[in-house]
């Protein structure tokens, strides 16, 4: 397999694998097929950011047609960046799929479960590759309409209605994105994004094209759940299966995040888009407000999937409110910030799995006493919850960090206000979970069968917490590289 | 003297879309909704590929204008889109139908507070 | 104003017209209906604005299959009416900014068919003047649909196979497969099973006409695709379902779907174990064009199977269900 294989392997495997489990229908074959999978598309996009930190970015031309004329992949830092994070943790979260699925979803289901799974991970990192605005189109649509099939993969009922409401929300903001890319084609007849970077400049005085990236932007929002466009995401990581949760947390929003950074910053260019259209302020106040809502609606939560849901509504806050600083060390802070967030959800959602596979609930209560019980889950949420907080030595705290000391170097204080009412709800949400977990007698009536969960399941869910007290000691590969691509990004804004 | 008021009733018919989707208090009639909107959207594009006195893009001996095809391979794809999306919808409303007997959205809320 | 913008715009009052009384509508049949109409008229304005692709595919697909389908679905639902109370404040308002910003967008636009727009400038003329030459297909909409943004259309395969998985997950184990009267035995009537007889092979035969004359003329792997379904279930609308899936039963079904995804993928690979990129197709021949010709040929194949295969796959899983009723 030779190197020109790299940039396609981590779409194109997954793509073509995902159609077996259609003809092969045995749930246990399809999950370990998956597996093996996901690790060549993790092994490729690892091969790829050692490429790109070698010798630059890796363009692509599909059909050998060179772009504009036809489609392109560019690999930049940023998106081999991403691309590792997705494949990576959607590969860990995958290891659970095989104990996950068989609490919660029936039989008939598992096999297609898993053609779901990898066709969600190609659509996501086919957006994460690709240069061409259309082609990012279509692999959006194939993740949401995988997205939605998985989540309505469970036993929950009210998984359905919320598939169904992120369904329309969905398809409404794909459509705005496809609105805004038409507008963009009318104002500048091209569809590549290094391309219509080069042509904006001399378009840019056409409202055609101030159109189209308020609504590229607008669907971009959409997907990626940034308050007040949010309503999805709560009921759909609450009713879904809890891998799907997991998987969902850790990539789909921060794949539209990224995307959002790669339209502004290096499309649309970082100055004329957030002075010119008052982009900045807009998405300042509502990722503030992010922060504030989405935390204080966690604390009220009383089921823990949708407390967790309510927390990654704050975190995108987090991560846009670093991005809009739009300087260096902004840019450093969301982007960090960024990765480790899909570290921390993706191991409590995995270990609320573990949690419900031997029978307990997903209400605060249903933790009650598991901290004896169950010592390793509780640990990982222990682990998970701090960085969630951002106590030192933690992933959770080096993004923070980052954050509070952009916004001082800009004078930004009522920022750092911000963060800290942010953390301080965090301390109240996660502190109700360790209330629960150590200090709460188990509820009299049954529970008798609860125990620590099976490898399977603890595994994964314990190397996810490992990674999140990994990268908040050793931050070459989070903050490092995350402060080198804002650095590039900041020459190209 | 061809002009730009094609675009307002593009717009318009997109808005009729838009607000089906948002308004109807029936999943069914939110999802009908939809596809008048983004068949708008559809038209929004095409439109933009319109030369005058052009002939369809299939190239003929002794033709020399041609209307734009990059539109029209776009909106084949994102017919293609919209059809899958709606047969998932569909897919959905069969099994919300089945376990809550009801489509209309303040039921649906309703039957969940019960549980 | 030419004619073609006048009657465009008849086209586009008349759409409104119906988007209004479907707005209004509780009957949920008659929204089907509407929107059904919607599409057939959107079909007529892309005809005048010279997408032949565009307007047989949305005749085809907008106002066929999806109305088809809608009214399986309603069957199925046993819901007749939307009589729920609805909400009229902030979806006024969203529509008010949302459709402002547009009008302010698209105001200065350039006018209606000028040839001199950006749209038309840079890319568009390289597909008009070399895509004969390059790919040797003269439709050139088949030139850029299957080679030049091939991995586009690669994509969309895989939507249309993402929602046919889709349906038989979340439809899984739910449907009856014992005898029902009415999707066992078909149409009773004589003269409809004599007409549909001999109008089944023609049917199918235009399906493979559309398939393979999609270089040189409207059509090509996805229009053909929908037609040959179109064929089946016209065939088990008269003779009933079980005689369809004596022909072709659906694990044979979900074979054909994955076949297409891997025949469209296989070529990609092809080209890369012969040393061109993904679907680099004039890798496949001695000759560019030959080997373009060959690749094109083989992807529409699979386009067609997959959509073929899936659209009868989910007619058959909406047709198995059990109507109406609650768990």
């Amino acid at each position: 397999m030779s190197a020109a294989w790299l940039p396609v392997l981590p779409v194109v495997a997954p793509l073509l694998a995902a159609p077996l489990w259609l003809v092969v229908r045995r749930p246990q074959v399809a999950w370990w097929g998956s597996m093996a999978v996901g690790a060549v598309a993790f092994a490729a996009a690892a091969a790829l950011l050692v490429t790109v930190l070698r010798n630059g970015p890796v363009d692509y031309a599909f059909g050998g047609w060179p772009p504009p004329i036809g489609i392109a992949y560019r690999i930049d830092l940023l998106g081999a960046f991403v691309l590792v994070l997705v494949s990576g943790v959607s590969w860990v979260v995958s290891w659970a799929g095989g104990r996950g699925v068989e609490r919660e979803v029936d039989e008939p289901r598992r096999a297609l479960f898993f053609s779901a799974y990898l066709l969600c991970l190609a659509g996501l990192s086919g957006m994460v590759l690709t240069g061409d605005l259309f082609n990012l189109f279509v692999f959006l649509e194939i993740s949401s309409l995988s997205t939605y099939v998985l989540v309505a993969a469970g036993r929950d009922r009210r998984a359905l209605p919320a598939s169904f409401r992120y369904l329309i929300m969905g398809t409404v903001g794909a459509t705005f994105v496809l609105i805004g890319i038409g507008l963009l084609y009318a104002g500048t007849g091209t569809l590549n994004m290094a391309d219509l970077a080069a042509r904006l400049p001399e378009a840019f005085d056409r409202r055609a094209v101030h159109t189209g990236i308020v609504f590229l932007i607008v669907g971009i929002a959409i997907k990626a759940a940034l308050f007040p466009l949010h309503h999805w995401l709560p009921d759909a990581y609450a009713r879904a299966p809890g891998v799907v949760s997991a998987f969902l947390a850790a990539t789909a929003t921060k794949v539209a995040i990224y995307v959002f950074i790669r339209v502004v910053f290096f499309v649309f260019g970082a100055q004329a888009t957030l002075e010119a259209l008052a982009v900045q302020h807009t998405l300042t106040a509502l990722a503030a407000a992010a922060v504030v809502f989405g935390s204080w609606a966690a604390l009220r939560q009383d089921d823990t999937k949708r407390l967790l849901a309510y927390s990654s509504v704050a975190q995108i806050g987090y991560i846009v409110l670093g991005l809009m600083l739009a300087d260096v060390a902004g840019l450093q802070a969301g982007l960090t910030h960024l990765f480790n967030h899909a570290l921390m959800k993706g191991a409590l959602f995995l270990a609320l799995v573990a949690v419900v596979y031997h029978g307990g609930g997903q209400r605060l209560s249903d933790l009650a006493g598991l901290g004896a019980r169950m010592p390793l889950t509780a640990a990982v949420i222990v682990i998970g919850g701090l960085s969630l907080i951002g106590v030192p030595l933690t992933a959770g705290f080096v993004g923070k960090w980052l954050l509070v000391e952009a916004a001082a170097a800009k004078g930004a204080w009522w920022l750092i206000a911000v963060v800290v009412v942010g953390s301080v709800f965090a301390l109240g949400y996660v502190g109700r979970m360790l209330e629960a977990l150590y200090f709460r007698a188990p509820a009299a009536q049954g529970g008798a069968g609860i125990a620590e969960a099976p490898l399977g399941l603890l595994v994964p869910a314990l190397v996810l917490a490992a990674a999140n007290l990994y990268f908040g000691i050793d931050t070459r590969l989070s903050a490092g590289l995350a402060g080198r691509v804002a650095a590039a990004l900041g020459g190209a804004g | 003297m061809n002009g730009v008021a094609h675009a307002w009733l593009i717009v318009a018919l997109m808005m009729s879309g838009l607000y089906i989707v948002m308004a109807s208090a029936h999943l069914f009639k939110k999802l009908i909704g939809l596809s008048v909107f983004q068949v708008s959207v559809f038209m929004l594009y095409i439109s933009l590929g319109v030369v005058e006195g052009a002939a369809p893009p299939i190239v003929e001996p002794g033709v020399d204008a041609y209307s734009n095809p990059l539109p029209h391979v776009l909106i084949l794809t994102a017919i293609v889109v919209g059809i899958a999306t709606m047969a998932l919808a569909l897919a959905l409303l069969v099994r919300i139908r089945r376990a809550y007997g009801t489509l209309d959205e303040a039921a649906l809320a309703a039957k969940d507070e019960d549980a | 104003m030419s004619v073609e913008y006048g009657l465009t715009l008849t086209l586009l009052a008349f759409m409104l017209l119906a988007a209004w009384a479907l707005a209004r509508s509780d009957d949920l049949l008659a929204a089907v209906m509407l929107a059904g109409i919607i599409s057939l008229a959107s079909a007529a304005v892309f005809t005048v604005m010279d997408a032949v692709d565009v307007a047989f595919t949305e005749a085809a697909v907008g106002a066929g299959v999806a109305t088809l389908l809608s009214v399986r679905a309603l069957g199925v639902l046993g819901e007749r009416r939307a009589a729920g109370r609805a909400r009229v404040g902030l979806p006024f308002l969203v529509v008010l900014v949302c459709g402002g910003l547009l009008l302010y967008g698209t105001a200065d636009l350039p006018a209606y068919g000028d040839p001199a727009a950006p749209a038309m400038q840079h890319v568009a003329p390289h597909y008009l003047a070399r895509g004969g030459v390059e790919t040797g297909v003269p439709n050139i909409v088949t030139a850029v649909l299957a080679s030049y943004r091939g991995f586009d259309t690669f994509g969309e395969l895989v939507v249309i196979f993402t929602a046919g998985l889709g349906v038989l997950t979340l439809l899984a184990g739910s449907g009856v497969s014992g005898a029902r009267s009415e999707v066992d035995a078909g149409d009773r009537d004589i003269i409809v099973r004599q007409v549909v007889k001999w109008l089944v092979p023609f049917v199918l035969l235009f399906a493979l006409y559309v398939q393979f004359h999609g270089d040189y003329g409207p059509g090509g792997g996805f229009q053909a695709g929908v037609i040959f379904a179109a064929g089946m279930v016209l065939y088990a609308l008269t003779f009933g379902l079980p005689r369809l899936e004596r022909v072709l039963p659906p694990s044979r079904l979900r074979l054909l779907a994955a076949t297409g995804v891997w025949l469209y993928g296989g070529v990609g690979v092809a080209c890369l174990l012969r040393g061109g990129a993904f679907l680099d197709y004039a890798v496949l021949a001695e000759d560019a064009v030959d080997g373009q010709h060959l690749g094109i040929l083989l992807v529409e194949l699979g386009v067609g199977l997959t959509v073929f295969s899936v659209m009868v796959l989910i007619y058959r899983a909406f047709t198995r269900q059990r109507h109406g009723g609650v768990e």
